[in-house]
């Protein structure tokens, strides 16, 4: 079992993999999506206190929880690859965090576009918004890293301590602000207090967050493809792939 | 060009951690000294960017007391950082870091010790000097010595966390901006307690809490910063 599962951290034996799976993960985030906003956009009913304005919540709650959680994901990868220095570990990182980085950024977008009506202000120095917008410049640093160095084995390392280094950070950064934002203003606005949702409406949720996964692990999938192509473009294997005998006929 | 003498190589394999500690102290504290002019600009920078602050927004006293504490901060913040680059750059340059790797020394007990020298030479000055300048500010005594003492024990962290972005972005072109895009998230918390003391004791709290928070980060950043920033070392290096 074990030998199996290490035989696809060769980044030769796991690319036809990425291939395969990346277009069915692809297929599975679009009809999820489609199922979601169905329920959410159609058939959720408008909420008594909100109006239509909640329902941004389809797209902003899984965004939200995708850009924390891909930074896990990350760095458990960024670990792995220091620790035994696999080179597939790395690029799985480096494949993640343009994804992170979409997800806080449509976590905050979204945000500010349910802020507005809701709380008549598109930007609040609240607690949960101020972190999500550091995590978007801790992903933005990790890539402006790994842009900055051409030697990819030099870039995988440097951007393994950043993300690790990161994910110290970020419970700290999360209490720090917490704590600043109830000395400095009262909570007047609560988002953890948020009256009992409606089953139809966590429905809508669910099939969107899953969508949100579905998504991040195809498009994962496809970068890390092309990761693994730009990377081994010398080594002997890709020329063997059908794609590229049908782009090269020898 | 070692001013400091050489490190006996016999004691480093008994794993001792305070010569090196004190080897690189010495070294670099005498490097700084020979440049002073360099440390005068750069204390230099934090007055002027702290006195820029009044003539952009107020000169009113209320509203400046009120910013003085964060406007303080965030200049100790970017002066700390103003001198990061250099850090480790004119020992990579001259092939001395190579040296410092291979030698059989403990490399984070080197580390530890350049930047001890980084902060006895940006973050204490800034530190004792924070007082004067909050005096423009309008703060009172109370303020100021909290103030001064908030940036005794956060600035060191302000130098552990710089070392770790500034030996990640060693040699690399864009150094400077790419290092204060690494470096300035992970020093928010760092800017929120100290920050925070000096409001909590204006509002007659008193800075108990914060300081805690910050001797606990200082903690922290003390036992992991020095390995993770001899790890990413390493990293340039290879």
């Amino acid at each position: 079992m074990a030998s199996t599962f290490f035989r696809y951290a060769a980044p030769a034996a796991f690319y036809p993999v990425a291939r395969r799976l990346a277009p069915w993960f692809g297929a599975a985030a679009a009809v999820l999506a489609i199922a979601g906003l169905a329920v959410g956009l159609v058939v959720a009913p408008t909420d008594a206190q909100q109006g239509d304005a909640y329902r941004i919540i389809f797209i902003h709650v899984p965004a939200a929880w995708m850009s924390m959680f891909i930074y896990l994901v990350m760095a458990f990868w960024s670990a792995l690859a220091l620790g035994y220095n696999t080179r597939l570990s790395a690029m799985m990182a480096q494949a993640l965090a343009p994804t992170g980085a979409l997800m806080t950024f449509i976590a905050l977008w979204t945000g500010a576009f349910w802020g507005r009506p809701t709380w008549g202000t598109y930007w609040a120095w609240d607690a949960r918004m101020t972190s999500e917008l550091i995590l978007l410049f801790l992903y933005f640093g990790i890539i402006a890293l790994r842009n900055a160095i051409d030697d990819p084995r030099r870039g995988d390392k440097a951007c393994a301590v950043l993300t690790l280094v990161g994910a110290v950070n970020v419970p700290i950064i999360y209490f720090s602000v917490q704590w600043w934002n109830t000395l400095h203003q009262g909570s007047t606005i609560s988002m953890t207090a948020a009256p009992k949702m409606a089953s139809i409406m966590l429905t809508g949720l669910l099939l969107m967050s899953l969508a949100a996964w579905a998504y991040a692990i195809a498009v994962a999938l496809a970068r890390v493809a092309s990761i693994i192509i730009e990377r081994e473009r010398g080594a002997v294997w890709i020329s063997h792939l059908p794609e590229m005998r049908r782009l090269m006929p020898s | 060009m070692t001013p400091a003498a050489a490190l006996p190589l016999d004691r480093a394999a008994t794993g001792a951690v305070a010569p090196a500690f004190g080897w690189a102290l010495a070294r670099d504290l005498k490097l700084a000294f020979r440049s002073r002019a360099e440390l005068g600009v750069q204390l230099l920078f934090y007055v002027i960017v702290v006195t820029l602050f009044p003539l952009a927004t107020t000169p009113e006293r209320t509203l400046l007391a009120n910013l003085g504490p964060g406007v303080l901060w965030v200049a100790a913040l970017l002066a700390s950082l103003l001198s990061l680059p250099r850090l480790f750059a004119v020992d990579f340059a001259d092939g001395t870091l190579e040296q410092m790797a291979g030698s059989p020394w403990s490399l984070p007990a080197l580390v530890s010790g350049k930047i001890a020298a980084h902060w006895l030479t940006t973050g204490l000055p800034v530190a004792v000097l924070a007082p004067l300048l909050g005096l423009q500010y309008a703060l009172e005594a109370p303020a100021l010595w909290t103030l001064a003492a908030g940036l005794l024990l956060g600035t060191p962290i302000l130098s552990l966390l710089g070392a770790i972005g500034a030996a990640l972005t060693l040699g690399l072109r864009g150094g400077g901006g790419l290092l204060a895009l690494l470096v300035l998230p992970l020093c928010v918390p760092v800017l929120i307690f100290g920050a925070g003391a000096v409001d909590a004791v204006r509002a007659g709290l008193g800075a108990g809490a914060n300081f805690s928070l910050l001797a606990a980060g200082l903690l922290i950043a003390l036992t992991g910063a020095p390995l993770a920033c001899a790890a990413a070392l390493r990293i340039a290096l290879d």
